[in-house]
């Protein structure tokens, strides 16, 4: 199969970007360098296409009912406006794929990971009932474009009609029109930054993208591709599906217990979530190394001669101007301040040392 | 790519350029710092290393992936480019001039199989196919 080209494709071109597959499409993963773009998004801003997620919008009556059984959150609580990050499981509770939900007045959208987009679908249509839901694939209509950063809001505001920005508080949305465009405003994002994720027609992705460009310029905005945001989002110690969860891996074990909901009532996985958080065996765990060693996904984590973890994700820390990496450790050895060898190398000599601390590596200042 | 006459290349994306007192430099490919990305750190011989052609000489550690580098000359190293050391985003910046990576003796010819620009152009551009 043949990687498919999100909507702003030439415009990545032409802005320069080093343009690579992922997750069956071509995606930006740098215009300039990580380091650049990463800076930027903590110190100003960067816009990132991620028109390649996809959304699938539930709605119908039993809307809110198939989506307390198909997710671990508790969507009861989801008012209009506002959004709830989320696990769906199997019923082993391996993780099916980590998504949004937003609640609108008529119904749902759920935001899903590109790489994982027909294996949800597929499973999401697997749940339905017989009648009063109804899904709805609007990926390949939708565009996402993530305006991240401590300007954003700055940069943002005088774009958008009717209505306060700075009023959009965290994990909130609501309708807007930003250039003339309708759009939905969401203030969330993968970054650990301040800013918003915009949906919009895909059809209009090039004027929505131009007008933020062209305002965020005096700001030092720059676009910023898959490279960053990678380091962007392990600095915050955000988890990436594919490599730190995935369907043989359970929210709990990958430390998302915060977004399982026993007491809601049954779904899909909550037997045996409830069984692993009685006695979990592994745990997920920051990790840091020194500023000139980086551990990969799958280098295996020793504690003297006895492998005790493996790797899932592993960068430098532009922010944080050292070695970071993220995995699974046995429980007994999730423990902070505790020093393991990661072998970054073939050789075990030639192991980095790494101390368990606290996730995320990175946050941001307050005000 | 005429503007890299004097430079020759290796399979393994390293440069090499004559400089008048008939030592060499050695660094890496622009199409190299490319397949890359961002340069995190290098790890270089010490002055005074005797290097063999084809030989591991160090290692280049990118956001991306750690990639081993190896030696297109046999020699002596005689200098470290202590700049692109600590801060070798100038390798990503710069690969052909500022940076350098080392700077050798060498104890005999350049090796004949070491490409020309226009050889390792058409070998890069069929290596990223």
């Amino acid at each position: 199969m043949s990687d498919l080209e999100v909507p702003l494709g030439a415009t990545h071109r032409r802005l320069g970007a080093r343009m690579v597959p992922f997750a069956g499409y071509m995606m930006p993963l740098q215009y300039t360098s990580i380091r650049d773009e990463h800076d930027a998004v903590r110190h100003r801003a960067g816009l990132f296409d991620v028109s390649h997620m996809g959304e699938v919008s539930v709605s119908g009556p039993g809307a809110q009912d198939y989506l307390q059984h198909l997710i671990t959150n508790d969507v009861s609580k989801l008012t209009a406006g506002r959004a709830l990050y989320s696990v769906m499981c199997h019923e082993d509770g391996g993780i099916v794929d980590d998504l949004l939900v937003y609640r609108d007045q008529e119904g749902y959208m759920c935001v899903i990971n590109a790489a994982r987009h027909d294996a949800d679908l597929d499973w999401m249509r697997g749940q339905l009932p017989s009648s009063g839901v109804e899904l709805l694939d609007q990926s390949a209509e939708t565009c996402l474009l993530a305006l991240q950063g401590p300007l954003a809001l700055e940069i943002l505001e005088p774009l958008v009609e009717g209505g306060k920005l700075s009023d959009l508080r965290y994990y909130h949305h609501r309708p807007g029109t930003v250039a003339g465009i309708e759009v939905r405003l969401s203030r969330t994002g993968y970054t650990g930054e301040d800013g918003f994720e915009l949906y919009g027609p895909a059809s209009r992705a090039e004027e929505l993208w131009t007008s933020i460009q062209q305002r965020g310029g005096q700001y030092g905005l720059v676009p910023a591709g898959l490279g960053a945001r990678d380091t962007l989002r392990l600095e915050a110690g955000l988890r990436l599906y594919g490599q730190d969860i995935d369907d043989q891996i359970d929210p709990i074990t990958a430390g998302l217990g915060w977004v399982v909901k026993p007491g809601k009532g049954d779904f899909i996985g909550r037997e045996t979530l409830l069984s692993i958080a009685e006695a979990p065996t592994r745990a997920f765990v920051g990790l840091q190394l020194g500023p000139r060693q980086i551990a990969r996904p799958h280098h295996e984590i020793f504690d003297g001669g006895e492998q005790v973890g493996v790797v899932t994700s592993g960068s430098f820390g532009f922010t944080v101007e050292t070695g970071i990496a993220m995995g699974y450790v046995d429980l007994a050895a999730a423990v902070l301040g505790r020093e393991f060898q990661i072998r970054i190398r073939r050789d075990p000599e030639q192991s980095a040392a790494a101390t368990v601390v606290p996730l995320p590596f990175y946050r941001r200042p307050i005000g | 790519m005429s503007e890299l006459t004097g430079y020759r290349f290796s399979k393994t994306h390293e440069w090499v350029r004559l400089q008048d007192d008939g030592e060499a430099l050695v660094g890496i490919t622009d199409h190299a710092q490319a397949q890359l990305g961002d340069v995190i750190f290098l790890e270089l011989p010490a002055v005074g290393a005797s290097l063999e052609a084809g030989s591991r000489l160090g290692a280049v550690e990118s956001v991306k992936a750690a990639s081993d580098l190896y030696s297109p000359l046999s020699g002596e190293v005689t200098a470290v480019n202590a700049a692109a050391a600590s801060a070798p985003e100038v390798v990503n910046q710069d690969p052909y001039e500022g940076g350098w990576l080392i700077r050798v003796r060498l104890s005999g010819e350049v090796p004949q199989e070491l490409m020309d620009s226009d050889a390792y152009e058409a070998y890069a551009e069929a290596d990223q196919h």
